[in-house]
């Protein structure tokens, strides 16, 4: 790619593009998420075809006629050259079509279209309740414990931080269903109806992802806070909020952001456990009836939609990452 | 012969002393009690089955989905079957399962990170592309397809958490790895001619392999909770066998009724995982760190030496800076150290006044401590602080406007004293904004004027910058800029030179004494570099292991210094007459450590005019009819001795 530059004997506009070092961001992350993009979609299509004996024949059962098996391969193309098939799927996949679905008969698109609305409300919620969790925890934190002050709050911080964010979602879910459920009847417990619905799947998929976001920062917080510039800012005789706030959070939070990418990611396989515990009508709860009942396509295409959004989601961290703190943008491996 | 040398070097390479540090983990609190935990889940997983199978396994169909009682701790299940024996027998299943999956991990995460090591650079940087695309998708995604392959069930199960945790182990691999393979002893035994799979095995991977064990039992934890949860969702263990990740799923469908069926499950898990989890950590800190110093609460004792008074009381109408008997102190782990003692001085308006000594005299410190800026658990005491006529003691933030409008510093470092995040105009147009109440506009305004006198080109430009996009002096002089903003009667300026080149070094010098010229303003310059301060101060003050020891016109530096500590800085400050082929000349010995400083003369272990007194008895800062300061018994002795004698420095 460089040679564009190098090609050129006297510096071009090609070259003064390329010296610009958001250009060569955007060029750089575009060609990471187009690879991506093709190992996640190359995987999904050999997902079917790495499944041991006849995919259709173990979806329809062993008592289905012969002959209906011959016929769904015949109409899914199994029995095309592998490589004609992956043209195809590629082709589907270029126009939105990803396939039937072997159980429902029903165009696998429709099948994601009415399921993806609820899952994405689920984890953005989540995600917000989680950086609201962090954010404010995770810099308090920092800013009481800075430079060994508070240290039996420290402690207790940790403590609980640690042994929560390391309880699994689903035990989560079920403490959760238990005391608000059970126990106080304060909010329901299954499918998603009014936005009292929403409180304990919510809550438990964003509270182990908080806290731990809460004591990443915290942890960055301290650091920062010995930086050189903020010295500066207190020679300044700033107000300590405008010390905490603007000159330390910032700083603080780029390495949280891009955990929080990670998080976030996490966040949405987190909520295929939520969703089965809630029966929330969302892509985690379709999924694993899916896997049970073997309606390949239909895996296939959420596998895709989820692979896409956690790509989606890493493009946004590095995004984000390079308007707040423009030196990662010059970073080259 | 390359064998017996390869093993010579590694055995320096820092393996030694392993048991012990794994010993230490269990002398932590937590480090013990993850350690006992972990003992009980694998005995439990070993003996449960044989205990309680036939409780676990028999129905009672009288009993079914009873509550905890008597008989059944935690009640049964809707055959009857006792809770708490299912959960216990579980275990084994659970934990092996885990561990197995765990196996699975690491075996496949090692081959694919040492692809590299044995199959040249250009496969490890295959693989490691391979393993960057997978790591970006969470371990359950990548489970979960892994489990549609495999299929439903215990085998398939295994297979795809021991697969999904595979890419981040080998990028764990890869990272350790790579660290290791450029040291001596691998790059030996490379050169030694042995083969790439032997230098894997007999070099690479034992010196990395505490870290891969403490990653793979963390790995454990993970996959133990990861099996949890796909048996949960009815893909991983099948009736009639069990595991805690079934039992909850179970447990669930009734909690209603009977919500210790799932919570006895649930806890379980959590138990377990944490066993793992802080057994791993344990052992990493462990390892990572070998020692940790207490940090101990002391309170610092007042002063017991009276107050320096022959400074306090100089009668000056334009005094901008009073300083009596300033001390900064420490709590440290043998009790307080006090790394200033009893500094004083006074600034008169436009004076520039040096502050020279080697590092850790307390040079830097007295100024954070002038400028309020030494936060806890440091403590500054003065017998009179005061700026302008405001007394400055007790806190900076009640003088806060009256200091950012009038008092600026000047740090060392350039590059790391501006905030990274924030453009250069905004942090000097900041100034003006809470402390002048100018509007946005107007402060950038003023922030862009205040570049252009910091003769920074095309200020209106720059201002727009971030500080990575200036070099070292402009940053510097935006530093500069940055004290302009408001009126400032008096700038600290700590080693503002010492980060830059020497032709920039120049340049901020002169910015610094034309402002200080044109501004009427008091300069406090700190520097090591005595010939900088030669050059651009007035008065000269040079501190030694806390304490001014001596106070003079920079003038009679070189004719009239009295200090044997004073001379002895000139006479090994190379000059144009220095020999070029002659090592450069240091003062003999080390500056005392603020921890144990001697009973006399701090100066006394270095000084060649040292007496007996010196030894015991501190002298006081004496003040001459000129208004000169000394603290030395034998401040007009000749030396002749010094240059001659001062000892080389051979490194």
């Amino acid at each position: 790619m460089t040679t564009t530059s190098s090609a050129e004997p006297a510096p071009s506009l090609a070259a003064g593009v390329w010296d610009n070092h958001w250009v060569r961001f955007a060029v750089r992350r575009t060609g990471q998420l187009l690879i991506s993009l093709w190992a996640l979609v190359t995987a999904s299509f050999l997902m079917i075809h790495l499944v041991p004996g006849d995919p259709v024949r173990a979806s329809l059962g062993l008592t289905a006629p012969q002959s209906l098996v011959a016929a769904r391969r015949e109409a899914l193309g199994l029995n095309d050259p592998l490589l004609v098939q992956y043209w195809h799927y590629l082709q589907d996949l270029a126009t939105g079509d990803f396939g039937i679905s072997m159980s429902s008969q029903l165009p696998v698109s429709q099948v994601i279209s009415q399921r993806l609305p609820a899952t994405l409300a689920l984890a953005v919620s989540a995600f917000v309740l989680a950086l609201l969790i962090a954010i404010p925890l995770g810099a308090l934190m920092g800013v009481v414990t800075r430079g060994g002050r508070a240290q039996r709050t420290e402690l207790s911080f940790t403590t609980v931080s640690v042994v929560v964010g390391a309880i699994p979602d689903f035990v989560v879910c079920v403490i959760l269903v238990w005391i608000f459920g059970v126990n106080l009847h304060m909010f329901p417990v299954a499918g998603k109806s009014g936005l009292d619905s929403y409180v304990l799947p919510v809550v438990a998929l964003a509270v182990g992802p908080g806290l731990v976001l809460a004591r990443i920062l915290r942890v960055e917080m301290l650091a920062v806070l010995q930086a050189d510039y903020i010295r500066t800012a207190r020679a300044k005789r700033l107000p300590a909020v405008a010390i905490y706030l603007k000159h330390a959070l910032p700083n603080a939070l780029t390495a949280t952001l891009t955990l929080s990418g990670l998080l976030l990611s996490g966040l949405i396989a987190g909520t295929v456990l939520v969703e089965n515990v809630f029966a929330w009508p969302g892509l985690g709860s379709t999924i694993v009836s899916s896997i049970q009942g073997k309606d390949y396509p239909v895996v296939q295409a959420i596998v895709l939609v989820y692979g896409v959004f956690v790509l989606l989601i890493n493009l946004a961290v590095d995004v984000a990452l390079a308007l707040l703190d423009p030196r990662s943008t010059i970073r080259e491996n | 012969m390359a064998a017996n040398l390869v093993t010579e070097l590694e055995s320096t390479s820092g393996r030694r002393g392993n048991r012990s540090r794994w010993v230490t983990v269990v002398r932590t609190p937590v480090g013990a009690a993850a350690v006992i935990a972990l003992g009980a889940l694998l005995v439990l997983a070993v003996v449960a089955p044989i205990l309680w199978s036939g409780q676990a396994t028999r129905a009672d169909t009288a009993q079914m989905l009873h509550g905890p009682s008597g008989d059944h701790w935690a009640g049964t299940d809707n055959l009857g079957r006792d809770i708490l024996a299912r959960v216990l027998v579980a275990t084994r299943l659970s934990v092996e399962l885990a561990l197995l999956a765990t196996l699975i991990m690491v075996v496949s995460g090692l081959l694919l990170g040492t692809l590299g090591v044995l199959f040249g650079r250009r496969v490890g940087r295959v693989t490691a592309a391979v393993i960057n695309v997978a790591v970006a998708f969470p371990g359950l995604l990548l489970a979960l397809f892994f489990a549609v392959i495999f299929g439903i069930g215990t085998k398939g199960a295994v297979l795809a958490i021991g697969l999904a945790g595979a890419p981040s182990f080998a990028r764990l691999v890869q990272t350790l790895v790579s660290g290791v393979e450029q040291r001596d002893f691998v790059l030996a035994a490379r050169v030694a001619g042995v083969n790439r799979f032997r230098i894997l095995l007999r070099h690479v991977l034992p010196n990395v392999g505490e870290a891969l064990i403490v990653n793979a039992t963390i790995g454990a934890g993970s996959a133990l909770l990861s099996f949890a949860g796909l048996s949960f969702l009815g893909l991983g263990v099948q009736p009639p066998d069990y595991d805690w990740g079934q039992l909850l799923g179970n447990g669930l469908t009734g909690i209603f009724e009977h919500p210790v069926a799932a919570l006895a499950p649930g806890i379980a898990v959590v138990l377990a995982g944490l066993a793992f989890n802080f057994f791993g950590e344990a052992v990493a800190k462990a390892i990572g760190v070998t020692t940790t110093i207490g940090r101990i609460r002391v309170r610092v004792p007042k002063p017991a030496v009276a107050p320096d008074r022959s400074e306090a009381d100089r009668p000056d109408g334009d005094t901008v800076l009073q300083v009596t008997d300033l001390r900064v102190s420490f709590p440290a782990a043998g009790g307080v150290v006090t790394p200033v003692r009893g500094v004083s001085f006074g600034m008169a308006r436009g004076e520039t006044v040096g502050v020279v000594g080697e590092s850790g005299s307390g040079k830097s410190l007295t100024a954070l401590a002038i400028a309020q800026l030494i936060e806890r658990p440091a403590a500054v005491e003065a017998g009179r602080l005061e700026f302008l006529g405001t007394d400055l003691r007790g806190g900076g933030t009640a003088h806060r406007d009256l200091l950012g409008v009038h008092f600026s510093m000047v740090f060392q470092d350039p590059m790391t004293s501006m905030n990274p995040t924030h453009r250069v105009g905004g942090q000097l147009a900041e100034v003006a904004r809470r402390h002048g109440g100018l509007s946005r506009k107007d402060a950038n305004d003023r922030a862009v004027d205040r570049l252009d006198a910091v003769q920074i080109p095309d200020p209106r430009r720059r201002a727009h910058q971030y500080p990575h996009e200036f070099s070292g002096g402009m940053r510097q002089r935006a530093m500069i800029g940055m004290g302009l903003m408001g009126d400032p009667a008096l700038i600290v300026a700590d080693e503002p030179t010492t980060a830059l080149d020497v032709t920039v070094q120049s340049r901020v010098l002169h910015l610094l004494e034309e402002i200080r010229r044109e501004q009427n303003v008091a300069l406090l310059l700190i520097s090591h570099d005595i010939s900088v301060v030669r050059q651009v101060c007035d008065r000269v003050l040079v501190m030694y292991a806390g304490q001014i020891v001596e106070d003079l016109p920079a003038a009679d530096l070189h004719s009239a210094a009295r200090h044997p500590y004073t001379r002895a800085l000139i006479a090994v400050v190379p000059d144009m007459h220095t020999a070029l082929n002659q090592p450069l000349a240091v003062i003999p010995g080390r500056a005392p450590d603020p921890t144990s400083y001697p009973a006399g003369c701090a100066f006394a272990p270095r000084c060649p005019l040292a007496t007996a007194q010196c030894r015991t008895e501190a002298p006081p800062l004496e003040t001459d009819a000129a208004g000169r300061r000394v603290a030395c018994w034998n401040a007009e002795a000749p030396i002749e001795v010094i240059p001659e004698s001062a000892e080389v420095l051979c490194e």
